[in-house]
């Protein structure tokens, strides 16, 4: 799971695009504020948020942005508005409670593994955590909330959601960003438009 | 709890949005609540905003209620995928089972235009013989609808919609669609390639966004976000074509209206209580019909129990809620060595129904069909399927991520059995209207299990021949339908063949909720035609003066 990342598309920014017919004013007024008004910590508590920033870090590590996308701050913003996504397993607290619960219950995995916190583990030790949660293997009082329903359906998918609807996430794989009024043209395989991004490089796959 | 800020009701004041403008009106023609309409249709989507724009253009008088927004979507909808979400269904509903079913953008719209706004805009057709599944094929139940007579509505609701769509389509009976099929984009060429290899038939998708001008709406650009909302209005959802017609010809819209009850009197209905701008309100009614698929019809209907009707209106058969049905939407994905850019184009240009038509085979050991189509899922919507399925994380994350543009996919949509035990039942807790919560419980049979392996298994075939690596399967479903099933039979049905519930004469069903099953197909075209039909129905049958008598 560790290893470097290596970028298909290194110098490849959507944002670039920013004054060109692929934007609009009403995706730059989006956009505006998800880069500049990132809100402040109003929903977790001061010593939740450090596993919190722990968590985010493991799930998706950014050492290598410059400008990382401030993933805890939106999950806060999305439970302090109460934003729902259309479904509650009967299984599950209610979000606000399921976030609570599973920190807290981070923290206490990591203490039975003798760590003062989760955020106190280095990345791999938390990604080592994460992985037991994820298969079940606990040691901490999860109070019968679901693991993996909590850890994938909560914690991975919000996670994703936040980094890779950002220019940061997008920019990243090559996607190629806002699209509106102007679309594509060219949509044949390894051919691209001109406001797209060029040939992307990997390495084996 | 509310997700996004919602904006102002927008349909006031002798006024609805021109969705072709920016922030433009159009005149709308406006009733009291004290006037007793002739229909009160509560949601606009693919069933209530066809059945609003026919009725009111046959002269009756309409009120459609929906609790979503009234979006002009040249300005509101953004190309984000996080600010976006404002288009779904995003209050929770309860999910059980052995299989629960996820909601949200799944398969709930919460918009003027319903789930059409955020629809994938594949437009297909039923099998012929789905509508007698039961006596030609020997599995779950006949529809209480010929066939030619929903082949006579899927014309005029392609018509309506100017379905793009090839000249000759590889299956079931000989149709015309009004526009060319698009050109096939990269992603639906690895499935023609693999169709090929195979020696399976395969097909340009219809789709409903024009692939030239009409009217206001311009062709396709390609921009690939169509499920997310279409910027450019080329997309033929129910919001730029019946909504504008239903207004033109009379109808009102009542955007950001949440009807949480049904109101019944000597066995009738009177109207519709409803929430909007901060208050309740009573809307009386001749008529009211239930539009708002599958969880809030039922939901509605079991929320507006009484002492006369303990169990929920129109349920004296305990059918209300029950035979929910999903589709099946597994898929499989390979890293191709071309790049592909899949984020290019509707999502899914091209589609194979082969399985849907085979009957007699050796390989086929379910009943059912199931059909499958090439996929071009916006970055969060993979990514989440990534993380979901494999509960991949870290590094691992960011690498598989980082062959987004080198992936292709094949999905199914493939259809389920009608199952008494899947069903919508109300929740004990309730919503920010004060109104129970709909509990939904959902289960695979061994049917939909042998069927969901079988397409794995061909689709992973398929691709591979294509020349995908790394194969990596994912579950999921899509889709809602059933949950007040039409039929033949007041025992085992909510309504009859018209739509309109046996035991209230007044009160109707429009919607997917009345499909008895699935099918393998995509259902917006199926319940689009269908509404058109009631439609016509409805004015037959007030023609005859038979609207007043029960099911005469």
């Amino acid at each position: 799971m560790s290893g470097t990342f290596h970028r298909p598309y290194p110098a490849w920014n959507v944002l670039d695009k920013w004054d060109s017919p692929s934007f609009n004013d009403t995706t730059r007024e989006v956009l505006r504020q998800r880069l500049e008004e990132v809100p402040g910590r109003r929903f977790f508590t001061a010593d939740e948020w450090p596993t919190l920033v722990a968590l985010c870090d493991a799930v998706l590590p950014q050492d290598d942005n410059p400008d990382p996308v401030p993933l805890a701050n939106w999950i806060d913003a999305a439970l302090f508005e109460g934003r729902g996504n259309g479904t509650r397993h009967a299984d599950m607290p209610a979000p606000p409670d399921a976030w609570r619960l599973g920190l807290a219950a981070l923290d206490a995995e990591a203490g039975a593994r003798g760590a003062a916190d989760f955020a106190s583990l280095d990345r791999e030790e938390r990604g080592a955590v994460l992985r037991d949660v994820d298969a079940g293997r606990l040691r901490a009082d999860w109070q019968g909330m679901p693991v993996r329903r909590f850890f994938r359906n909560l914690v991975l998918a919000e996670i994703v959601a936040i980094y890779y609807s950002h220019p940061t996430g997008q920019s990243e794989i090559g996607f190629g960003g806002p699209a509106s009024p102007r679309g594509y043209v060219r949509l044949q395989p390894n051919r691209a438009d001109s406001w797209e991004a060029p040939p992307g490089k990997w390495e084996r796959t | 709890m509310m997700a996004l800020q919602d904006p102002d009701p927008r349909a006031i004041d002798g006024h609805a949005p021109d969705v072709f403008s920016r922030d433009g009106t159009v005149p709308m023609r406006q009733f009291s609540d004290r006037e007793e309409v002739d229909f009160a249709i509560v949601g606009t989507g693919c069933g209530g905003g066809v059945l609003a724009a026919k009725l009111a253009e046959a002269g009756f008088s309409v009120v459609a209620f929906d609790a979503g927004a009234f979006w002009w979507p040249l300005s509101d909808f953004a190309s984000d995928e996080r600010a976006q979400d404002k288009l779904y269904w995003l209050d929770p509903r309860i999910s059980e089972g052995d299989d629960p079913l996820e909601f949200g953008q799944n398969n709930s719209g919460r918009s003027v235009g319903g789930s059409s706004v955020h629809f994938q805009m594949v437009a297909l057709r039923f099998r012929p013989e789905w509508f007698r599944s039961r006596s030609l094929l020997g599995y779950a139940v006949d529809w209480p609808v010929d066939w030619r007579e929903m082949w006579h509505y899927y014309d005029e609701v392609e018509r309506a919609c100017a379905i793009s769509g090839p000249v000759t389509y590889p299956w079931g009976p000989k149709r015309h669609y009004p526009y060319r099929a698009h050109e096939v984009n990269a992603a639906g060429q690895v499935l023609a390639r693999g169709a090929e290899a195979l020696g399976v038939p395969w097909a340009p998708t219809p789709l409903a966004t024009v692939s030239a001008p009409r009217g206001k709406s311009p062709p396709c650009v390609y921009r690939g976000m169509c499920k997310i909302g279409c910027s450019t209005n080329a997309k033929q959802s129910v919001l730029v074509t019946y909504i504008p017609r239903a207004l033109d010809a009379g109808a009102e819209i009542r955007d950001l209206a949440m009807v949480g009850r049904i109101e019944t009197d000597k066995g009738r209905a009177t109207g519709v209580e409803y929430h909007r701008a901060g208050q309740w309100r009573f809307q009386r009614a001749r008529n009211v019909v239930c539009a708002g698929y599958s969880i809030e019809t039922p939901r509605l209907l079991l929320n507006s129990a009484n002492a006369r009707q303990p169990g929920g209106l129109a349920n004296s058969s305990g059918t209300v809620g029950r035979y929910l049905m999903a589709h099946l939407n597994d898929a499989v994905w390979g890293v191709m060595d071309d790049e592909i850019r899949w984020y290019k184009g509707p999502p899914s240009m091209a589609c194979c129904e082969h399985w849907n038509y085979i009957d007699d085979h050796p390989d086929k050991d379910f009943d059912g069909g199931y059909s499958f189509m090439s996929q071009g899922p916006l970055p969060t919507d993979f990514a989440r399927m990534l993380v979901t399925n494999e509960g991949v994380f870290g590094t691992e994350l960011r690498r598989q991520m980082a062959l987004y543009n080198r992936m292709a996919g094949l999905k199914m949509v493939g259809e389920t059995i009608p199952q008494a035990d899947n069903r919508v039942t109300l929740a004990d807790e309730i919503d920010d209207f004060g109104l129970r919560r709909a509990r939904v419980t959902y289960s695979y049979c061994d049917n939909d299990r042998r069927m969901q392996r079988h397409a794995r298994d061909f689709m992973a075939r398929m691709l591979g021949a294509a020349g995908g690596r790394d194969l990596l399967e994912t579950g999921s479903t899509a889709h809602l339908m059933g949950g007040c099933r039409m039929g033949n039979d007041p025992e085992t049905s909510v309504t009859d063949s018209d739509g309109r519930t046996w035991d209230i004469p007044n009160l109707w069903v429009c919607d997917g909720s009345l499909m008895p099953t699935a099918g393998g197909v995509n259902p917006s075209m199926t319940i689009m035609a269908n509404a058109a039909r009631i439609a016509d129905r409805i004015t037959t049958l007030a023609a005859h003066g038979e609207l007043d008598r029960a099911h005469g």
